[in-house]
């Protein structure tokens, strides 16, 4: 084969898109500053893809069932499905906003065959792991998005047992945002139900509920759900250790902000008797 | 239609000789292995981004060579004039077009078959599982595709001057229908009149390349399509390719060859 000048611009081209891609992940276990490759490759405009690519994890979580944003715009604000898998009582029966049963034209009945058209998400055995590489890159991209660490950590924890991951990965988050109590929350939950580490977990979680009273506290409207979310992991954790009193205290602190005062009181009062009851003697 | 086969087989040894294909394929291979060595949290068994990166590749590619090769046809053999002794013979420009467009469009599927004998090979080494069938399906509807792809070409390089020009724009015409195509009758309801009817009538005009796109399905392992849509498909896009190449006929007999 004779050599072509094209050709071998082309090779040298390919040869340095990959030697480039190479070293962007040896630079990314070098050097243990988040995001700083495609900080200097695409500055700040980075941000805005980041949001993107958070979308397309959940998209990957629908198994590509998923609206465009000529279907159903999407709010930065928004919650997406798995933000919401992530908390408590989440409804598995939600839509997207489109119904693909009912078509405006012929052709978009015939098109339908041709993409995802059945609401499914990932519940197989590990196979939530497909929406990893979009969490990873959305950190990347804006280091500052708290909740690709929470979302990431909770995925990798719970769905898919990777603890000493999501740990180290939520360690990475801590150091882009050293002042976030979501990201302390996360880690302290994990301490606390993974670990079964009661000390380091009642360090991280009092400290993201200082953090918490520093940034939240005195506005006007502040994030309760987080609050009460700490303040519950502290008090169960608490409560698990035996130490009935400091889980006491911080029912009292849950109760002041709870939606649901009744069901606190509730509980306050059964650690109230608790405590009021005669110790038994050790046998 | 010995002529149009003498012709194509022309065209394809001339795009094996050529060295677009390799390069693209290197390209893709080297890619995509460097998508693939990237750790992902210890975990060596994440395999749908490596796909979607893959079939995004293979896409990039084939439409490249789809256009490029086809673009530079017809002004190539005017600038050789070669043109003029093969007309002279018993060939009509009826012929010599389908000859044209049999040619790039089997150059391109030959491609196409190792870019997914590629694909499969990635996704197989990960998944464990070759469905062959859904790629199959995917790569036959990714060529029937491309016919219509290199038919609309083949009339920009009669109607445009240059091949650059006509290139330039097939590429943004096949990207615009590829990524708005579907969502054209949904803009066109936010519109006001005329506006509304126009767009929504352009929707039903277009050739829409997108409908043949089914890489959602492959990257995340959905069932077959059912082999009617598939057959309707076809004929879809073989009315498009007729289309297009019937038109690109009746202009090419119009104009004068230099």
């Amino acid at each position: 084969m004779s050599s072509h000048p094209l050709l071998v611009f082309a090779l040298a081209l390919a040869v340095a898109f990959a030697a480039g891609g190479r070293l962007l992940v040896e630079e990314q276990a070098l050097r243990r500053e988040t995001g700083s490759v495609l900080k200097h490759l695409l500055g700040e405009s980075r941000r805005a893809f980041a949001l993107h690519v958070f979308l397309k994890a959940d998209a990957y979580f629908h198994q590509g069932f998923y609206p465009s944003v000529f279907d159903a715009p999407v709010a930065p604000e928004a919650k997406t499905h798995l933000v919401e898998a992530t908390e408590d009582n989440h409804d598995h029966q939600h839509n997207h906003g489109h119904a693909h049963n009912q078509h405006r034209d012929w052709l978009e009945a015939f098109g339908c065959h041709f993409q995802p058209a059945e609401h499914r998400h990932l519940e197989g055995l590990g196979q939530a792991r497909e929406i990893l590489p979009w969490l990873r890159l959305a950190a990347e991209l804006d280091p500052q998005r708290v909740e690709t660490y929470t979302v990431t950590a909770y995925w990798l924890r719970e769905r898919l047992n990777q603890v000493k991951e999501a740990e180290s990965f939520l360690r990475e988050g801590l150091r882009a945002n050293p002042d976030s109590y979501e990201i302390l929350f996360e880690l302290g939950r994990l301490y606390a139900e993974n670990d079964r580490d009661v000390p380091r977990a009642r360090i991280v979680l009092e400290l993201a509920i200082e953090k918490w009273l520093r940034q939240e506290a005195s506005k006007v409207s502040p994030d309760h759900v987080s609050y009460r979310q700490t303040l519950g992991q502290l008090a169960a954790l608490e409560e698990r250790a035996g130490n009935l009193e400091r889980a006491l205290a911080h029912y009292i602190r849950i109760y002041q902000v709870s939606p649901n005062p009744a069901t606190v009181q509730k509980r306050i009062e059964e650690l109230r008797a608790k405590l009021a009851a005669p110790q038994k003697p050790p046998p | 239609m010995n002529t149009i086969w003498s012709l194509a087989k022309v065209v394809v040894l001339e795009m094996v000789r050529r060295k677009d294909f390799y390069v693209l394929f290197i390209l893709t291979v080297l890619l995509t292995g460097t998508a693939g060595s990237v750790n992902l949290f210890n975990d060596r068994s994440i395999v749908r981004y490596l796909k979607e990166i893959c079939l995004l590749l293979i896409w990039l590619s084939s439409l490249v060579m789809a256009i490029t090769c086809t673009a530079r046809q017809i002004p190539m053999e005017r600038e050789q004039r070669t043109i003029f002794p093969l007309l002279a013979k018993p060939v009509t420009r009826g012929q010599f077009l389908l000859g044209k467009f049999l040619g790039c469009w089997l150059a391109v599927g030959m491609a196409l078959a190792v870019f997914y004998f590629f694909f499969g090979l990635v996704s197989a080494s990960r998944e464990q599982q070759w469905p062959v069938l859904n790629y199959l399906q995917a790569a036959w509807l990714h060529w029937v595709m491309l016919g219509v792809v290199v038919a609309f070409t083949l009339l920009g390089s009669i109607v445009f001057a240059a091949p650059s020009s006509n290139g330039t724009i097939c590429f943004v015409v096949s990207a615009g229908i590829l990524l708005l195509g579907r969502h054209l009758n949904k803009v066109a309801l936010g519109l006001p009149q005329p506006w509304q009817s126009l767009l929504y009538g352009s929707y039903f005009v277009i050739p829409h390349l997108e409908l043949f796109d089914v890489r959602e399905l492959i990257i995340h392992n959905w069932e077959l399509i059912p082999w009617g849509m598939v057959g309707l498909a076809t004929l879809y896009a073989a009315a498009y390719a007729a289309a297009f190449l019937l038109a690109a006929i009746w202009v090419f007999r119009r104009r004068p060859l230099n």
